[in-house]
């Protein structure tokens, strides 16, 4: 197995970890962690893949580049609209049973 | 009880997931590539107007991606800026009388200004270009904005409005231009290739920081001023 291959693997093994937090996790910003896990496994993935013979190939590199940029933007408006519903609503999850059911 | 049981089953779920998403990346990773795109890309390299291949691919044969990425990103800017009222980018709460920070935040901010100069012009042939220029030239706002640097020329309206849209309109404007003059949307001229990609990507960091800083100020929601829910702003 190359290096790059466990790149790949380990992008796999994040995309994972980050569905299983995105579904689990009920706090608003701990979805949105989650949900950038699972975009960094897509990247990770991705850059791995393309270099595995050797030479990092510059097309994956420049869409992954593409693809952090407009992940950053996307984050930061669920930051804002997140914050926003909070102060709208007091709460921090989407079910406010929930919150409930975790504090047993 | 129920809930441990539930956990277990979605944590079953993401192992398929992944067990699946493995053997497809091992599958893929077994099959040699139909198009060699290395090879392609450095055959046409001489056309792209820059050196360094990532930027080649950003900017000119794959500028579609960029262009449409830009507009993402003015959109997520715009909507940041209209769910909250900031009076300005500067927050008169944070402004700071320390002398030590001043004296650091004077050194810094030239350096990361240059530093984002430096970023931008790099681009053209090794690591660097409008996006890391663009983050750099972010944090430089978000560290005059906690540190409490007056930034009073920098007020929501028509000017940030302008800013946050630059990036967008010119790339959309070259884009067209070469259009109607004849070749194909977003095929740039070679003999002004280096020129035109040099302008898409300054006004680019621009629009960038831009969106960035937005979005950093307008995450915050002051009690004081925003009306709640219900309430007449």
């Amino acid at each position: 197995m190359s290096a790059s291959l466990l790149y790949a693997l380990a992008g796999v093994v994040l995309c994972g970890i980050g569905l299983f937090g995105f579904i689990t996790l009920a706090h608003l910003l701990r979805k949105l962690l989650a949900f950038n896990l699972i975009g960094s496994g897509v990247f990770l993935a991705l850059v791995g893949l393309a270099q595995r013979h050797g030479e990092p190939d510059p097309v994956p590199q420049a869409l992954v580049l593409t693809g952090i940029v407009v992940a950053i933007a996307a984050t930061a408006l669920a930051v804002v609209l997140i914050r926003r519903y909070f102060h709208l609503s007091g709460l921090t999850t989407l079910k406010p049973e929930i919150r409930e059911d975790r504090a047993e | 009880m129920r809930r441990s049981v539930g956990t277990c089953a979605v944590a079953g779920v993401c192992l398929a997931f992944v067990i699946t998403l493995a053997l497809a990346v091992l599958d893929v990773a077994e099959t040699p590539a139909q198009v060699d795109l290395p090879g392609l890309l450095s055959e046409s390299m001489g056309k792209s107007g820059v050196e360094h291949p990532v930027t080649a691919v950003l900017l000119n044969f794959r500028s579609y991606d960029t262009l449409l990425e830009i507009g993402v990103l003015v959109i997520a800017g715009i909507a940041g800026i209209s769910v909250s009222r900031t009076t300005s980018l500067e927050d008169p709460e944070l402004r700071t009388t320390d002398t030590l920070l001043y004296a650091l935040q004077r050194w810094f901010v030239p350096l990361m200004l240059v530093l984002a100069g430096y970023l931008l012009w790099a681009g053209a042939d090794r690591p660097g270009g409008a996006f890391q220029a663009g983050a750099v030239l972010a944090a430089t706002g978000v560290m005059m904005r906690l540190g409490g640097i007056p930034m009073d020329f920098l007020r929501p309206g028509t000017l940030l409005r302008l800013g946050l849209a630059l990036g967008f309109a010119v790339f959309l404007l070259i884009a067209l231009a070469s259009a109607i003059g004849g070749g194909a949307f977003l095929a740039y001229p070679p003999a002004v290739a280096k020129q035109l990609i040099v302008l898409i990507e300054t006004v680019l960091t621009l629009s960038i920081a831009m969106v960035l800083l937005a979005l950093f100020v307008s995450a915050p929601v002051n009690r004081a001023e925003e009306p709640g829910e219900g309430e007449s702003p």
